[in-house]
């Protein structure tokens, strides 16, 4: 015991350090911050320090060329000792890093601790945010197979709708003209060299910044931050009736760290690693690319923008919402903090929070996507043939095999990107249907050129048997009404 | 270092401060300029070396004819698949250097040459002989046998090579990733002039 004492004792003679963390440790934070709502920023770090030591791990045995990489991914996940789990830990650990720093950034917005004096670093919290999304892709695009290849055609193809140097920044993305080795290794720089770098930097200034100006006080509606009284205020409170970080708010941030850490663990081992899928062979086309969690919202923005506005909002969106972030603090620096007293603030956020939440959940199902094998592979239900005439019965052969039930679904099964047919009768008459499968019209393609006159009659005459027993099916007002009920249209 | 002003030095050693700073001054502008020499000597490889493939250099390369095989893999009224070696690969791009494309034979010496890419976002369109269309399967954008759009997200139709056939082989005009800020060719079967057969 005493050696040590005295091992300490020399090392800080020489290094100095002792004082300032001990200063650090323990500087005085409000009594109310030392919460659980306080949690999340030392969480984001300790996840950033796993992804650190299981990132380094993986780039032990990970061979970033195009042509080795998803096999050193395989010896990774069948061979190489742990090398299942270590990938495990690092794939489940980017999830819970974006989680945690996501639910860390709306903890800081609504308890408005962006506001004078820390705007700072909030813009640098915006920074890192982007950084660990940045890490997040970029690691999804390092597990190269079909979907990592595919993924950075889609990002080839955003660069490529920006005016004039379009054509420049796809080929500086990829690093060439295609999708190839130069593409993995310059990405393989950017996630384990670039941004890993500029993390450690942005973090170490952010945590700096928590230090000197000291964590946020739980906001009480009515206590008005301005930039004369502040920091005084402040102060005072945290003399009043302030605690040392050390015991008193790291304790939780220690618990919180644990659990977060176990959670981390415990979905590593069992839900295991991340694919990789199929190899990263573009000429295998039977695929269905598909992004990772966190970008499943961009999937589906992609899917459902108005052609006419895409490129727009792709060019234009994203520089506006890191402005609007970066600009937050600027603008509304002083003020109240309490989200009781900010409903505008509030209302924003769960606008962002639902809307984001609902792009996500659309990505998970992919509606719009063609199911390709529905045609093949299910078959038409029962319940719809029963008792059909000869011709029918063809129309229902038709039907699946033009594919039509890869974008219409019949008794749930099929594609979602058009109307399901299991009551189109009664949506549709037989002229409106004709039209439909012959001009197409609204998402529809045109299959006037794809069907024999006899097949449009057959696939007319199924379509027009679907309806519920209990309902009639559509009629043209104006024939029905001069025609004798029982002859119909 | 040998200077000039050096043999002064004792004799201005009683002469006014401000000589003197100005010699301190001289070093440490010397040293300033040193190391924005150095600093550009350094940073100006380095720039041109991040940004070297989407430089102007690259760009003039990046296409060049390429031979899909011969002419009679491809039946007259069908769209097949076929793939090709990127002219312009590295020995370890492995199975990303391999390209395919969509070969629609009209009549005997009258083709169209697909690309992959679907015209949105680069997704791998895939041919459907029975309903005559190209599905894309990532959001949902689908095409015509001529590769006119028909509908779904897609701006055009899909982006085709320029082809020609030599001595019973086919060759294309490729190298790289179509994008729509350098499609293939100029040719888009959006255009009326495209042939419309059934």
């Amino acid at each position: 015991m005493r050696l040590i004492r005295l091992l300490g004792k020399w090392f800080d003679h020489r290094l100095q350090l002792g004082k300032p963390i001990q200063e650090a440790m323990s500087h005085p934070v409000p009594r109310r911050a030392a919460s659980w709502a306080y949690v999340f920023g030392s969480a984001s770090l300790t996840v950033l320090i796993l992804q650190f030591v299981t990132g380094i791990c993986l780039a032990f045995v990970y061979v970033p060329s195009a042509g080795e990489a998803w096999n050193s991914l395989q010896v990774l996940n069948q061979q190489q000792s742990f090398g299942w789990f270590i990938r495990a830990l690092h794939g489940w650990g980017s999830n819970f890093m974006v989680a945690i720093v996501l639910i860390h950034m709306i903890q800081v917005f609504l308890f408005g601790a962006y506001k004078y004096p820390r705007e700072l670093t909030w813009i640098v919290g915006v920074f890192l945010l982007l950084m660990t999304l940045g890490m997040a892709f970029t690691g999804q695009v390092l597990r190269f197979d079909q979907d990592s290849y595919w993924g950075l055609g889609i990002g080839a193809s955003i660069m490529g709708r920006v005016p004039l140097i379009g054509d420049n920044l796809v080929k500086l993305m990829l690093g060439g003209p295609i999708i190839a080795s130069e593409t993995l290794s310059r990405f393989f720089a950017i996630h384990v060299f670039i941004v890993p770098g500029a993390l450690i930097a942005f973090v170490g200034v952010h945590l700096l910044m928590v230090l000197k100006l000291g964590v946020n006080e739980w906001p009480v509606p009515g206590r008005i931050v301005k930039r004369e009284t502040y920091l005084k205020e402040y102060h005072e409170l945290t003399k009043k009736d302030g605690v040392p970080f050390v015991p008193d708010a790291f304790r939780k941030d220690l618990v919180f760290s644990g659990i977060v850490i176990l959670a981390i663990v415990a979905c590593a081992a069992l839900f295991g690693p991340y694919g990789p899928n199929g190899a990263p062979d573009p000429t295998v086309v039977r695929t269905v690319p598909a992004p990772d969690f966190f970008f499943l919202w961009l999937y589906s923005a992609l899917a459902l923008l108005p052609p006419s506005m895409e490129t727009v909002l792709l060019l234009v969106g994203p520089p506006v919402a890191i402005g609007l972030l970066i600009a937050l603090p600027l603008v509304s620096g002083t003020g109240e903090k309490s989200w009781r007293r900010r409903p505008f603030s509030v209302l924003a956020m769960l606008l962002i929070v639902i809307s984001l939440a609902a792009f996500t959940r659309l990505g998970l199902h992919a509606p719009w996507s063609p199911v390709m094998d529905a045609w093949s592979s299910a078959p038409v239900p029962k319940k719809f043939l029963e008792g059909r005439s000869p011709l029918e019965f063809q129309g229902a052969i038709i039907v699946q095999a033009k594919q039509c039930r890869n974008c219409h679904a019949l008794g749930g099964e099929g594609g979602q990107r058009g109307p399901a047919l299991d009551a189109v009768a009664t949506r549709l008459t037989e002229d409106q249907l004709i039209r439909q499968v012959l001009q197409g019209g609204g998402n529809m393609p045109a299959y006037g050129k794809n069907l024999s006159p006899a097949e449009t009659t057959a696939l007319v005459a199924f379509l027009k048997t679907l309806h519920p027993a209990n309902q009639r099916p559509a009629a043209d007002a104006s024939l029905a009404s001069t025609a004798p009920a029982t002859k119909g249209p | 270092m040998p200077d000039p002003k050096n043999d002064s030095e004792s004799v201005e050693s009683a002469a006014p401060i401000a000589k003197k700073v100005s010699r301190r001054q001289l070093l440490t502008l010397l040293g300033i300029g040193l190391n924005v020499i150095a600093g550009a000597l350094f940073s100006v490889p380095i720039i041109g070396y991040v940004l070297a493939p989407g430089g102007r250099r690259a760009m003039r390369k990046d296409v060049e004819w390429v031979s899909l095989g011969a002419l009679t893999q491809f039946p007259i009224g069908e769209t097949r698949l076929a793939t090709y070696r990127n002219p312009f690969v590295r020995p370890w791009d492995g199975a990303t250097g391999d390209i395919p494309c969509w070969v629609r034979r009209i009549a005997t010496d009258k083709l169209q040459v697909f690309a992959i890419n679907c015209a949105h976002l680069g997704c791998p369109v895939r041919w459907f002989p029975q309903s005559g269309l190209f599905m894309c399967p990532c959001h949902g954008g689908a095409y015509y046998a001529d590769g006119s759009r028909a509908s779904g997200p897609p701006p055009r139709g899909l982006f085709q090579y320029d082809y020609k056939i030599e001595k019973g082989e086919l060759r294309i005009k490729a190298g790289q990733m179509p994008t729509l800020a350098s499609p293939p060719s100029v040719a888009s079967a959006d255009q009326p002039r495209r042939c419309s057969c059934a």
